[in-house]
């Protein structure tokens, strides 16, 4: 068993674990992910490393709450366990020899950037971050990410803090100012990164995204989680989740994503009525 | 008991599900034996001297040695006669392709039906698992560790030889439940689960540690585990759980699995029950393309999910299909329509990219090529499309790149295989051993669990020759 020995509410949403995991924590590096299951019945569902502490043997992980199996992980406290916690999967992202980078999170990417930000900076390299929100109630990790970055960027959708746009907005205009970059890293929503790279593509500045696709196993057996790169098949959980981006057939991505989006819905009004059930009950 | 010798060319009948009823449940087809079925089909056997069956069983079960003993009511007799060589017989019984291998030799099958070896040896297990209360002696341990990677039959076979020779083995395994691909591929109508299970346990019971959500490669390599975890041997039984896709058009489309995918979600996930917390697409209109078991148990699993039409899409004739000649048939009872000699061109989408049909061209077949099959050949001019919502891709599995990539000093060959020697399980690297689907490819669970168990005995000579 897998025991929560922090457990932290980032915003209304996003909620933060730390977890004990010896043997994922002493191989965990920026980029690779994990996949658990909260309980004996439940899902396998992938979720990054977003901090490790290998002598604590603890690994970090910063999700959202968006559907059943999320939904009932936030239920959790500390001092509960978890079933099953595997890792690390997948390949670390590759930072070796960047001197200059662009760490650009959307939403919850921020928090699933934070690694190689923090990875960068203990490297000695300059790192710009730029974190992008709905609102600035949502607004999440801002300190950490403050503290290693040379400069911090957050922009909100409706400007309610920070720079009112996207974050491509501020990216380009940073391009346009001059600002190279070895690197530039996109990690959120697909579209956001589709975008990113729309940016970044004509400056030719090599951008490495992080995808997400639905995965089960996470070990290569399923192939649920292909992706199209470079006009090749690629199963992200062993090839990725890091990819360059100017390869990725983004579209593909975001319509395989949605393949089960009526099943979850249900399952999702069926958690709900059971947690009102047990709260009527009381 | 007096016995006769029964002389009847026909095997006593299996009592099956019927098959209206049972393409809309996931319990078992085949019910079993009674004790009354047992002895009369036991006695259908010869007892013959030169026991041409044994030769046919890869792992050489003592077979009429055991339906002897079941002839006589001696059936928990009859199970530890197998026991001597198979350690799973409740498995073996249910999924050998007996046709090819024990039956094939009986000489009862020159006139009239073989004996029903499956069925006995079936029987025993089972009758063996309700009524007599296991006990397990447990050898002391001396002292050497032993370190199994993959929980499948090979690693399962591998870790009770070694137990009981005193080893103490753990047992690392990817997934969070152990049993390999006879938990994640092979469907509960065909191999219950909690039959595994009780198998599993066993070995625990007799000292076994099983250790899951190890994935070997990421989470500790070979070389840590006899560098720095103080194993003194590993033997690799990591299945060949790799899937390969055709490379045509439209696969990446909404509806398109791999078999695996779609076993893995159903049975390891149980997403056919109501309230799985997997999801899984539940298909009106379902192709799976390939001939194997794999592809006749993904069709009737779709069947079982509700899909009114289940295709088998196989690019030869019947006569070369690989599955086990019992799921043909049953999957024919149960209203799979097979559709031989045709290969798919391309998958079609939908506006939304969800699949909405499957092109494909009529083969026929031509000259015998490397392996003996007559060779398909598309016929020009054939092009036609079925209209479908779900395509499976059942063409076959490769072995995991995971290990070979994080162990550069073991060898394997162009398939991605482990090199290894048939007979000891012997690698490139010392220490390490290999067997199962990891060094031959996908192939059957008796072949795999036949190669752990010689690998167990070169481990033990391996270990001893270092002591010495
Ligand atoms: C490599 C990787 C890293 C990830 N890292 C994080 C992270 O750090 N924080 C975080 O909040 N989320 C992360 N995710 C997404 C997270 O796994 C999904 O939000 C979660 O599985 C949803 O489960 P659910 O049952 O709560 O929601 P559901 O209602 O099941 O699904 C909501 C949506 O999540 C996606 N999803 C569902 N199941 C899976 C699955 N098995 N694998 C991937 N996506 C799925 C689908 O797009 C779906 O429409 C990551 C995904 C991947 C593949
Ligand atoms: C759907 C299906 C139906 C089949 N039907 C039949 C049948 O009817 N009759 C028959 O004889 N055979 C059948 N087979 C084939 C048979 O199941 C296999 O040949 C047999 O299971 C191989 O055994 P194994 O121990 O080598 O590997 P597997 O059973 O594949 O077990 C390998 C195990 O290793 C684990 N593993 C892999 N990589 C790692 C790693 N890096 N670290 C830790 N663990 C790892 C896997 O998760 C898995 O649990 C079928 C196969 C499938 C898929
Ligand atoms: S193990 Fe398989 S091949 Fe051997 S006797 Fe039993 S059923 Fe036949
Ligand atoms: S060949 Fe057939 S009849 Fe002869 S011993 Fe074997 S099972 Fe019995
Ligand atoms: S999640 Fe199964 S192959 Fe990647």
């Amino acid at each position: 068993m897998y025991k929560i020995v922090r457990k932290e509410i980032l915003n209304s949403q996003v909620k933060l674990l730390e977890i004990e995991a010896p043997y994922v924590a002493r191989k965990a590096e920026p980029g690779q992910f994990i996949i658990l299951r909260v309980d004996e019945s439940g899902e396998r569902i992938p979720f990054t490393i977003a901090d490790y502490d290998r002598e604590k043997g603890t690994v970090t992980i910063i999700f959202q709450e968006v559907g059943a199996s999320t939904l009932a992980l936030g239920l959790l406290n500390e001092g509960d366990s978890l079933a099953d916690f595997v890792g690390p999967l997948g390949v670390a992202s590759e930072l070796e020899g960047v001197k200059k980078a662009a760490v650009i999170g959307g939403g919850l990417g921020s928090a699933i950037a934070y690694p190689q930000a923090k990875k960068l900076n203990q490297m000695g390299a300059s790192v710009d971050v730029i974190m992008g929100y709905r609102n600035k109630d949502i607004i999440i990790l801002e300190k950490e990410m403050a503290e290693v970055s040379d400069r911090l960027f957050v922009t909100t959708d409706d400007g309610s803090n920070g720079t009112k746009g996207f974050v491509s907005d501020i990216l380009q205009k940073l391009l346009d100012e001059g600002t190279e970059y070895d690197v530039v890293i996109a990690i959120g929503p697909a579209i956001m990164m589709k975008v990113v790279c729309d940016v970044t593509r004509p400056h030719g500045i090599r951008t490495i995204v992080s995808l997400n696709p639905i995965m089960i196993d996470g070990t290569g057996m399923c192939g649920g989680c292909r992706v199209t790169v470079g006009g090749e098949t690629k199963f992200a959980c062993v090839d990725g989740p890091d990819f360059d981006g100017h390869q990725v057939d983004f579209d593909e991505l975001m319509r395989r994503l949605s393949m089960y989006k009526d099943k979850e819905r249900t399952a999702v009004e069926r958690h709900k009525c059971r947690l009102e059930d047990q709260v009527n009950a009381k | 008991m007096q016995n006769k010798r029964n002389m009847s060319p026909k095997k006593v009948d299996i009592p099956v599900q019927d098959p209206i009823v049972r393409s809309g449940n996931f319990e078992e087809v085949a019910l079993g034996y009674t004790e009354e079925m047992a002895i009369e089909e036991a006695n259908r056997c010869l007892n013959c001297k030169h026991k041409p069956c044994v030769s046919g069983c890869p792992v050489n079960v003592k077979i009429p040695e055991f339906v002897m003993l079941i002839t006589e009511g001696k059936f928990e007799e009859a199970y530890e006669k197998i026991l001597e060589t198979n350690s799973l017989p409740a498995v073996c019984g249910r999924v050998c392709p007996q046709e090819s291998q024990c039956e094939a030799k009986c000489v009862r099958g020159i006139k009239g039906e073989s004996v029903g070896i499956g069925r006995l040896e079936r029987f025993a297990a089972d009758w063996s698992m309700k009524n007599a209360e296991k006990k397990y002696d447990t050898v002391p341990f001396n002292g050497k560790k032993v370190a199994i990677i993959g929980s499948g039959p090979a690693g399962l076979a591998c870790a009770g030889d070694l137990v009981k020779l005193g080893y103490d083995v753990t047992i690392f395994e990817a997934f969070h439940l152990a049993g390999g691909v006879l938990v994640y591929g092979i469907p509960e109508f065909r191999l219950p689960k909690d039959l595994v299970q009780k198998e599993i346990d066993g070995l625990v019971a007799q000292g076994v540690k099983i250790r899951t959500n190890m994935v070997i490669g990421k989470v500790l390599t070979i070389d840590e585990l006899l560098e720095e975890e103080g194993f003194s041997a590993v033997f690799v039984g990591s299945g060949a759980g790799l899937p390969m896709f055709m490379n045509i058009p439209g696969e990446n489309l909404n509806g398109v699995y791999s078999a695996n995918e779609f076993l893995t979600r159903i049975n390891l996930m149980k997403a056919y029950k109501e309230d799985a917390k997997t999801p899984i697409m539940r298909g009106e209109a379902v192709a799976v393309v390939g001939g194997g078991n794999v592809a006749m148990d993904a069709a009737r699993s779709a069947k079982r999910l509700g899909a009114k039409d289940v295709y088998i899409i196989y690019r030869r004739s019947e006569a070369e299909m690989p599955a086990r000649l019992e799921e043909v048939h049953h999957a024919k009872e149960e209203g799979i329509i097979f559709k031989v000699l045709t290969n798919p061109v391309q998958i079609i989408g939908d506006d939304n990219g969800w699949v909405k049909g499957m092109e494909c061209v009529s083969m026929e077949l031509g000259e015998p090529d490397q392996s003996g099959r007559r060779r398909p050949i598309k016929i020009e001019g054939s092009e036609h499309v079925i209209d479908l919502d779900t395509v499976i891709m059942s063409i076959g599995t490769s072995p995991n790149p995971l290990i070979r990539s994080t162990t550069p000093d073991l060898a394997t060959n162009k398939w991605g295989c482990i090199e290894a020697d048939a007979e000891t399980g012997t690698t490139s690297k010392e220490g390490v051993f290999a067997g199962g689907d990891a060094v031959t490819g996908a192939a059957t669970v008796i072949l795999a669990m036949g190669a752990g168990k010689k690998a167990a005995k070169a481990i033990d000579e391996y270990i001893k020759s270092k002591e010495a």
